[in-house]
């Protein structure tokens, strides 16, 4: 599996640490409750297709990836800045 | 059909034709008492067990390919009980208890053997720590012998024991620890459901759960409505998505585990070894072949199959750890789908707020072993709406509550860390 880094371009995952789903651009209020906490720290729809999920890349630009991803086939379908999708968002 | 030596010998005799299949193909019917959502080790032996120890056999277990296609075929086989935390311990030591009397009770060869199982250690600390998990572990009632570094080497001679980066200091030592022939453990179940007259129906694919006021009514699948008093949901990496069917989210991800055989040797390793260092694992088949696993890909996957980096990690750690393996050559590669949960431990629990629905998951990469008190402990959760002893821990709501979490890796109650 390949990731193209919006900064550095095409790299091998390894370069890159897998955080996991992309929830945690939408962190819920502080105050929001436990219910509304549990769900966004632990329940996931854990798509079997596409998914988003957040990545890190640690041995390269130290930039965090928002990767649009196929989890059936590993075909990684777009990448960006997770800034910018939450500037986007938000 | 019973199997004996006598029936063996007859039946070599006569050119093997007397065989029977081992369960009845059977058709849905229009309504069941209970419905079990998946045909693989968990889904199988909770049926069995609800005929075997509750007496309900208005039963149906219905599965969308064929019985045992998912993860009790696509494992590395190792059985054990050398857990740690409350919750795990006396839930392992249960099933390794049934394991012993397994095939007897199934009158099926699920060729379980007791090898032993060696986890390594490297360093003052692990072995401390190791000493702490033996203790646990006889203290629950099972078996742990702490080896030093001449007690390791007098069984497993042919590792590196200087290696520069982990060097061998012991190995705590769980000799009723093993192995068991995975697919036949799904048969034997099976078959012991079948005959005690559960439906075991494949080829049909559940599309809905369906849910009155709160109580579930039955399961719509690819071969019509079936209507069930109640729904168990045993259905592994595909958690998340049957549970969907009943509106719910789960604290599941599911990740590609991958495992590996070779072309089969001579008899050479006669343990379960275990390379935590190395994120690394290994037994020899009685075919001979070495299976041997590593660590997850660590990305949520459904491919049932991983990627390189991680094929070429396990492979490192392998060399780094038994050099003498290095011209064997690997015959298959295969991944399965492991439900994750944050804390590393399962679920077996009602689904909060149905009536009549039941879930049994979260096995993430240890499901194998845990077989038969999975479904001794669903059984009885869905039989009598208590949980059974041994798995009051497997709580949904833990995570929630944050009372209860059974971080056995004591890496954090979160995802993507077990």
């Amino acid at each position: 599996m390949r990731i193209t880094c919006p900064l550095c371009g095409e790299r091998d995952r390894r370069e890159f640490y897998y955080v996991g789903d992309a929830v945690a651009l939408n962190r819920p209020d502080p105050d929001a409750g436990d219910v509304v906490w549990d769900d966004y720290v632990h329940n996931r729809d854990n798509p079997a297709g596409v998914t988003r999920d957040l990545w890190y890349h640690e041995s390269g630009c130290a930039s965090w990836i928002v990767v649009t991803r196929n989890t059936i086939t590993h075909e990684v379908l777009e990448t960006a800045l997770a800034s910018d999708v939450k500037e986007a968002t938000s | 059909m019973r199997f004996s030596g006598l029936k063996v010998l007859t039946e070599g005799l006569r050119g093997n034709k007397g065989w029977q299949a081992h369960w009845r193909d059977a058709q849905p019917k229009a309504e069941y008492d209970m419905i079990i959502i998946g045909g693989g080790g968990h889904g199988l032996s909770t049926a069995y067990y609800l005929a075997k120890n509750h007496g309900m056999t208005n039963i149906a277990v219905v599965e969308k390919g064929y019985l045992g296609g998912g993860n009790v075929g696509r494992n590395t086989t190792i059985v054990r009980a050398n857990y740690f935390l409350p919750g795990n311990s006396e839930f392992y030591s249960h099933s390794l208890k049934l394991w012993e009397g397994l095939e007897e009770d199934l009158n099926y060869n699920v060729m379980h053997s007791q090898r032993g199982l060696i986890n390594l250690f490297h360093s003052d600390g692990q072995r401390d720590a190791f000493a702490r998990r033996g203790n646990a572990m006889i203290n629950q009632g099972d078996d742990a012998i702490l080896l030093d570094r001449e007690g390791v080497r007098k069984k497993l001679p042919y590792l590196d024991f200087d290696n520069g980066r982990f060097p061998i200091y012991g190995g705590l030592y769980h000799p009723r620890g093993g192995t068991a022939r995975h697919d036949a453990v799904a048969w034997g179940y099976a078959r012991g459901a079948s005959d005690r007259g559960v439906d075991l129906i494949q080829n049909c694919e559940v599309t809905g759960i369906d849910i009155e006021g709160g109580v579930v009514q039955g399961v719509q699948t690819s071969r019509g409505p079936i209507r069930a008093k109640k729904v168990g949901i045993v259905v592994a990496g595909r958690s998340g998505q049957v549970a969907a069917m009943a509106g719910r989210r789960l604290p599941i991800e599911s990740h590609v585990l991958q495992a590996f055989v070779t072309e089969g040797l001579k008899p050479v390793i006669d343990h379960v070894i275990s390379f935590g260092m190395g994120h690394f694992y290994i037994s020899q088949s009685d075919k001979g072949g070495l299976v041997f696993g590593g660590d997850l890909d660590f990305y949520a996957s459904y491919a049932s199959r991983g990627n390189l980096p991680m094929k070429e990690h396990v492979m490192e750690a392998g060399m780094t750890l038994m050099p003498m393996i290095g011209k064997a050559k690997v015959l298959r590669s295969w991944g399965g789908i492991m439900d994750m949960t944050p804390d590393g431990s399962p679920i077996i629990d009602k689904m909060d707020g149905i009536d009549g629905l039941y879930i049994d998951c979260g096995w993430n990469y240890g499901g194998f072993k845990a077989v038969p008190a999975s479904g001794w402990s669903m059984a009885h959760l869905m039989a009598t709406d208590t949980p059974h002893e041994v798995a009051k821990g497997f709580r949904l709501d833990r995570f929630r509550t944050g009372v209860g979490i059974i971080d056995e890796e004591g890496t954090g109650s979160q995802h993507n860390l077990h």
